[in-house]
């Protein structure tokens, strides 16, 4: 092995983000790593490359422990990582990028321009890089910045590189010449460790694949003997060591949907990652939408409430079209709750009365003056209705745990009263009981009435949780279930289906 | 606060919490004991005059700073206002106080527009009226200092209302409404939140844009309202002088003040004492006979100490 993590467990404020994880590279081997979000597959990946330390567990290096007390240590040793955002210098030029750190020197200490030049041009032409190389890094298109990026992290004397999704960006022309360099390192006996989603590319390059969920390991193996629809599986299924039978969620089974459809979102398309998408939310209806990362689950419900640009579609609620601008949607009663809810959810220095009433302060106030009677009235509502855990109203939404922040997000969007709630993973990253609390509040509010979009990574949070599921490929709705297909086996085979 | 709280990040939270209130205490205990003719309403008048201005624009560039901005054209826009003055006069003292005025309103509108829908770095779209603000106020002066005359307008450089200098009352009655602006309106809790989390505040509905636009407009009006004040106090209209430096004063007393330069959080009252602390420090010094330069040097310390606090604070 040239480079393996023994039983790692990371923990980050209340989550686990790695729980005993082992993982092993054989030289010479492209090895897949996937998962879904928050399955534990960057955290992995900083373990190795010396960004984080784990709490308990340990790295092998050639067989000998190590401790990487930063990204260069990993470097020096060898382990090269490549991100999904380029990070080198955009204003410097392609050649002083590629040597950045370990620059040719003349005699004099200085840097030997002739050579690095000369050097850099040979080198990329290897990578399909035909420019000059004296230009800005940042006049080439992305995809050649990345192969810049690669041949960087490869003439580092690397013998494993890391690829983290390394072709989110690429053309489908870039994707090949990445492919051939891979085959090329393949070769020369450097093992890869390459993470993406994309099936078509794992079942092409890749050796053997592990895959991770909620933070543990579920499988390694040669990745030819698996089929599609098995390694779908083991992304999506169940939570490990929560196995529970039918019902493990608080969801209730079925909901009264009313006939006519109060939201309908038509032909939804915005660059690359939405292409024609449509959903129909009826009132008191909960409609799951089904895929793996980068489907385009997140992009359709930002799309429907105005946060992403489209290029045509439309979304009518009632009738009437929203203008694609989120303060429109909110007032006529759309809300997204976000899927990342540190960067796009709560306002960590505020209080958490006042991230509850954000988005309803028109509404409680009076010729622009908030009313606190008012605010104070509705946020004791929500905090006992969610039975949200704080020491008061006034303390700082920060300080509070993940569950108890997404109580509070969700009572930000209900205290607006909304007719459609698009949620995005509205259980991740939070604890067991909080879970259940919020997929029973769910449930509750379709039953109310409300039109609701379920977004989840988790297969059985979908399957119980939503009355239709759309199932979505590359931007694209692949399948619609509902009734008695609406089982693990044919969302499985949608997703795994290789055309769209 | 409990003992187990005083450690180093408890003591620089604290301090950055408070340390503004401390600092002017003490500064006033030090001048009672040892500065002598201190305890008078004559010098503590003319300690407040002389902050006025100051305060007036550093409440405009707390706003901003809240909404994780900076605005360095607040001297400039206090040229501009000083040189509409003098051109409007003949009308009267209130038209041409309302003309400098709007000049403030445009002035911070065109910032509030680079910024919001730009998409400019803030610090780089009010460099451009720095730079340009001061010109064109030149250039509507003619490049020259008029002495006024006009004894309503020079009424409020000199004259009292209650027993208080017209400026020092404007500034306090500005203080609070900034407060309350901050504390009990849409509008402020939403420059709050965008200065919090902007993507944020973008999905809860928040008109980020209007909102923004708004901030620098209030800003610019509050540096030209400076402006006029420092223009009545010298009897005369200098654009070439009136404002210099003045971005740096007033984003020194917001940050002294306990206001974070990252935004999500506006502090009003620290950024009056903010504003009564650099004019203490100066006033003490000279006081002491030490040259206007020492006071410059110890405006410093007490800038890299407060950034310092507040360092501490977000690193935590």
């Amino acid at each position: 092995m040239v480079l393996e993590v023994v039983d790692a467990t990371k923990e980050f404020v209340g989550v686990k983000a790695l729980d005993g994880v082992s993982f092993s590279v054989r030289p010479g081997e492209v090895h897949a790593l996937v998962g879904e979000n928050g399955a534990g597959k960057s955290t992995l990946i900083k373990v190795l490359t010396g960004v984080h330390r784990p709490d308990s567990g340990q790295v092998l290096h050639r067989g000998e422990p190590v401790e990487f007390h930063r990204p260069l240590d990993a470097q020096r040793a060898g382990i090269s990582t490549i991100y999904q955002e380029v990070n080198l210098v955009p204003l410097m030029s392609v050649a002083a990028n590629l040597f950045l750190g370990r620059e040719p020197r003349t005699r004099f200490g200085l840097v030997d321009r002739a050579r690095m030049h000369a050097e850099a041009a040979e080198v990329l032409v290897g990578y399909g890089i035909h420019d000059d190389v004296r230009r800005p890094l940042g006049t080439l298109a992305v995809g050649a910045q990345q192969m810049v990026a690669l041949a960087r992290a490869v003439s580092a004397d690397a013998h494993v590189v890391i690829m983290d999704e390394p072709t989110s960006s690429l053309e489908p022309r870039e994707v090949e010449t990445l492919f051939s360099v891979i085959e090329r390192l393949h070769e020369r006996g450097i093992a890869i460790v390459y993470v993406s989603h994309r099936m078509d590319e794992l079942y092409r390059i890749c050796d053997r694949v592990t895959v991770l969920r909620d933070g543990r390991h579920v499988h390694t193996g040669p990745l030819a003997d698996l089929p599609r629809i098995e390694l779908v599986s083991l992304m999506l299924g169940r939570s490990v060591g929560d196995i529970r039978e039918h019902g493990a969620t608080a969801f209730s089974e079925e909901h009264h949907a009313g006939a006519e459809p109060l939201l309908r979102a038509e032909d939804l398309t915005s660059g690359r990652r939405l292409a024609g998408v449509s959903v129909s939310i009826r009132p008191g209806e909960v409609v799951g939408l089904a895929g793996l990362l980068g489907s385009g689950r997140t992009e359709t419900a930002r799309a429907i409430i105005g946060a992403l640009p489209l290029d045509s579609g439309t979304v009518l609620l009632g009738g009437k079209a929203l203008r694609g601008n989120v303060g429109a949607a909110v007032r006529a009663g759309v809300s997204l709750l976000a899927e990342d809810r540190k960067a796009e959810g709560i306002i960590p220095n505020l209080s958490v009365r006042e991230n509850i009433v954000l988005a309803a302060l028109p509404r409680l106030s009076r010729f622009g003056v908030v009313s606190r009677a008012r605010q104070d009235r509705v946020v004791e509502t929500f905090i006992r209705r969610l039975r949200i855990k704080v020491s008061g109203p006034e303390q700082k939404v920060a300080e509070l745990s993940g569950g108890n922040q997404q109580k509070v997000l969700l009572a930000r969007w209900l205290c607006t009263q909304p007719k459609v709630l698009l949620l995005d993973e509205p259980t991740r990253g939070i604890d067991v009981g909080a879970k259940a609390e919020v997929q029973a509040l769910i449930d509750e509010l379709a039953r109310d009435g409300l039109a609701v979009l379920l977004i989840s990574s988790e297969l059985e949070e979908l399957l119980d949780g939503a009355d239709r599921l759309v199932v979505l490929k590359d931007g694209a709705v692949v399948s619609e279930l509902v009734g008695d297909r609406l089982t693990r086996d044919h969302v499985l085979s949608a997703i795994a289906a290789g055309e769209s | 606060m409990t003992a187990a709280t005083w450690d180093r990040a408890g003591v620089a939270r604290w301090l950055q919490e408070y340390g503004v209130y401390v600092a002017v205490a003490g500064l006033l205990l030090f001048n009672i004991a040892f500065t002598t003719n201190f305890l008078s309403v004559g010098n503590f008048r003319t300690q407040l005059v002389q902050a006025a201005p100051v305060c007036v624009v550093a409440l405009g560039m707390a706003l901003v700073i809240g909404t994780e901005g900076v605005d360095l054209s607040v001297g400039a826009v206090m040229a501009l206002s000083a040189a509409v003055i003098p051109l409007y006069l003949g009308y009267g003292a209130l038209p041409s106080i309302a003309l400098a005025l709007v000049a403030g309103l445009i002035a911070g509108m065109f910032n509030g527009v680079l910024v919001a829908y730009l998409g400019i770095q803030p610090i780089v779209a009010t460099l451009a009226l720095l730079v340009g603000g001061r010109g064109l106020a030149l250039v509507l002066a003619n490049g020259q200092l008029v002495q006024l005359h006009d004894p309503a307008f020079l009424f409020l450089g000199t004259g009292d209302v209650l027993g208080v200098p017209v400026g020092v009352f404007a500034a306090a009655l500005f203080s609070v409404a900034v407060a309350l602006l901050v504390g009990r309106t849409t509008f402020g809790r939403h420059l709050v939140a965008i200065g919090g989390n902007r993507a944020a505040s973008v999905l809860a509905g928040v008109p980020v844009r209007r909102v923004l636009i708004g901030v620098y407009a209030i800003c610019g009006v509050l540096a030209a309202v400076a402006g006029v004040l420092s223009t009545a106090r010298l009897g005369a209209s200098d654009p070439a002088d009136v404002g210099l430096l003045m971005e740096l004063s007033a984003i020194t007393a917001v940050v002294v003040g306990g206001t974070p330069l990252t935004g999500g959080r506006v502090r009003v009252l620290g950024t009056v004492m903010g504003a009564l602390l650099m004019q203490l420090v100066r006033a003490t010094l000279i006081k002491h006979n030490l040259p206007d330069s020492t006071a410059q040097m110890a405006q410093a310390a007490i800038i890299v100490g407060a950034v310092y606090l507040a360092r501490e604070r977000s690193s935590r």
